[in-house]
């Protein structure tokens, strides 16, 4: 029997027929969009001061979300992993919130707290910091869309760690924090990392609250939007390819991690 | 010293009910149980990772009920031994080890791995270690800081069951080398028979019966604790090898085992003090002694006959309590019943050792 090749079944056709044509629908568009966008003004693009700086700003707002985010939202990951608590389930939903909130939503809602004549925003005017139409503001909205995704991941990767390793690392003479230091966060770095990693692709990506929070200085997404309305497709098209570029390669270093993950688990 | 007093805990529908208990300092004891009766939790409320709903942990005359973990002094071992996957053998070894200098590390790691014939894997990563060398690092971590108990969690039932009864062996000499207070706990009653002196029977969070263990299988107290030993022909003796007492080349039955009041020929690779236990369906009964491959024959009296489903149920006093199992047919070509003298025939291999 070794030589008779096994025939896929029409089940099996049928279902790849139908993955194929979604999967082209995902790749056709930016696939599309590299090709057209490298043969017109990209090197216009890189040499641009707008574009550096829209870029640089994007990268650095969304690096600052995601270290305020770890800062804030891994001990409550492990919090959420661990403890039972009241109200937990309340705070379960809260974290997935941004998911189901459309993003100009969110841009409405943090000028309402964070605007200039709100208590958010006259408490950090009082402290030098302006939050509506500056960079704090774009932080603010890539944070709010974009921490879930860490908060969730980390709460995952805590409960993989088996609890009662940490009841070891206590009996031998270590306390709660240090025990989270030495054990649960050796042990789930590679979700905190994938979590952040997730977390900055996220931030990098969003446009819909940043518009209306601050819509100067530019970030990427922002600055596309500018300039497809002001001066049509052709001036957005290669900023668009260069913010492709950078979130393809932040998403390829993920799936890295977690393959080098999975590679590990199986020795 | 480690005591409980009225130790209560709860858990969903699981609760332990007042647990009293009482280890003296350097005592090997054994808690015994099925699966699901508590065993686990009680060692986790003795090391403080689980906290009591009511009563009092005390370890050395210290009140240690409201201590965390870190401040118990207690070693704990899992089943699994889960040692810390992200750190060498070395590095689990001393992880108890923080607050001593360098040099008081490396001489505590060398002495305890030298003590448990692990040196030659200090420097392996935790993957890939056999149960026995991981139970072994387990155990190295655990006693590394020199603990003031040791707490066993099935020890032994993670490994292979051709190597249990060695590893159970070094694990009561290496205990009594070090004289650490020592609470082991199994579902298996051959090993808390032959690790420990004294042994608590635990069963739905309630301790059904304390004490030695020569007291739980000639005295137990209720049925739970007599089905769980598993058979009414269990006893504790002393093993004498045949050749060593009288120069006998004999090697197919080479022992006696002796206890005040019985003397059976067993096969026995061990001296000192052991159990027997005999299946009461491999007891031949007779009315006079026959000539057969048995070796061992007893005389006694049948003081009850009780019908056992197709079968009939014998206890006989032959100097202990005998019970042996046969057919009723069997029993009516005898003529047997209460107060008749009989013979009870049992083969040497039919004895089992440990």
């Amino acid at each position: 029997m070794r030589n008779q090749i096994k025939r896929p079944s029409l089940m099996t056709l049928i279902f790849a027929l139908f993955g194929a044509a979604i999967v082209v629908f995902l790749v056709a568009p930016i696939i599309k969009m590299i090709f057209t966008g490298s043969q017109q003004g990209l090197a216009e693009v890189l040499s641009s001061s707008d574009v550096r700086n829209a870029i640089a700003l994007t990268m650095v707002c969304a690096l600052l979300a995601t270290v305020i985010g770890m800062v804030l939202g891994v001990p409550l990951a492990y919090l959420l992993a661990r403890r039972t608590f009241f109200g937990k389930q309340f705070v379960e939903a809260v974290v997935d919130v941004p998911v189901v909130i459309p993003h100009p939503v969110v841009g409405i809602a943090l000028l309402l707290v964070f605007g200039r004549n709100s208590f958010g925003g006259q408490l950090f005017n009082r402290l030098g910091v302006t939050i509506v139409g500056d960079i704090p503001g774009i932080v603010l909205a890539m944070l709010f869309v974009s921490v879930s995704l860490l908060i969730n991941a980390g709460r995952d990767g805590f409960q993989r760690v088996d609890s009662r390793l940490e009841g070891v690392s206590r009996t031998l003479g270590y306390g709660s924090f240090r025990t989270f230091l030495r054990v649960s966060l050796p042990l789930s770095w590679r979700a905190l990392l994938s979590g952040a990693i997730m977390m900055w692709a996220r931030a990098i990506s969003e446009f819909g609250s940043i518009v209306i929070v601050t819509y100067n200085p530019k970030v990427a997404s922002v600055l596309i939007y500018d300039r497809f309305t002001s001066y049509g497709l052709s001036y957005a098209l290669p900023v668009a390819v260069v913010l492709v570029l950078i979130c393809m390669l932040g998403f390829a270093l993920l799936r890295g991690i977690n393959a080098r993950g999975d590679q590990l688990k199986a020795l | 010293m480690i005591r409980l007093v009225d130790v209560s805990f709860r858990v969903g529908t699981f609760e332990l009910q007042s647990i009293n208990l009482e280890v003296q300092s350097g005592e090997y004891f054994a808690i015994l149980g099925p699966t699901g009766a508590g065993k686990t939790k009680l060692l986790e409320i003795i090391a403080g990772i689980e906290s009591p709903a009511s009563g009092e942990v005390w370890i050395d005359d210290q009140n240690v009920t409201a201590l965390p973990p870190e401040r118990r002094r207690v070693g704990f071992m899992y089943q699994d031994y889960l040692l810390f996957p992200h750190l060498t053998v070395r590095k689990n070894i001393m992880f108890g080890l923080h607050d001593k200098t360098r040099s008081e590390k490396a001489r505590r790691v060398d002495e305890i791995s030298q003590l448990l014939g692990i040196q030659h894997l200090l420097t392996r990563r935790v993957s890939g270690l056999s149960g026995g060398e991981q139970q072994r690092i387990a155990l190295a971590r655990a006693l590394a800081p020199q603990p003031r108990a040791l707490l066993l969690d099935e020890p032994l039932s993670a490994l292979d069951p051709k190597n249990r009864a060695s590893v159970r062996t070094e694990l009561t000499s290496l205990q009594k080398r070090l004289g650490t207070t020592t609470i082991h706990v199994t579902h298996d009653f051959e090993e808390a028979l032959v690790v420990a002196e004294r042994v608590a029977i635990i069963n739905k969070g309630e301790i059904v019966q304390l004490g030695s263990t020569e007291e739980v299988i000639n005295r137990p107290n209720s049925a739970f604790v007599a089905d769980f030993f598993g058979s009414e022909n269990l006893f504790k003796g002393e093993i004498a090898r045949r050749d060593a007492a009288t120069g006998s080349e004999d090697v197919a039955y080479n022992a006696v085992f002796k206890t005040a009041s019985l003397q059976l020929t067993v096969i026995a690779e061990r001296d000192g003090t052991a159990y027997a236990m005999i299946r009461p369906e491999d007891i031949i009964v007779s009315t006079e002694v026959v000539h057969s491959s048995a070796t061992n024959n007893l005389k006694g009296r049948i003081v009850k006959v009780e019908a056992a489903g197709p079968l009939v149920r014998l206890t006989a006093d032959v100097g202990v309590r005998l019970v042996a199992l046969l057919t009723k047919q069997s029993l009516a070509s005898l003529k047997l019943d209460t107060e008749s003298e009989a013979y009870f025939s049992i083969k040497a291999a039919a004895i089992h050792i440990f």
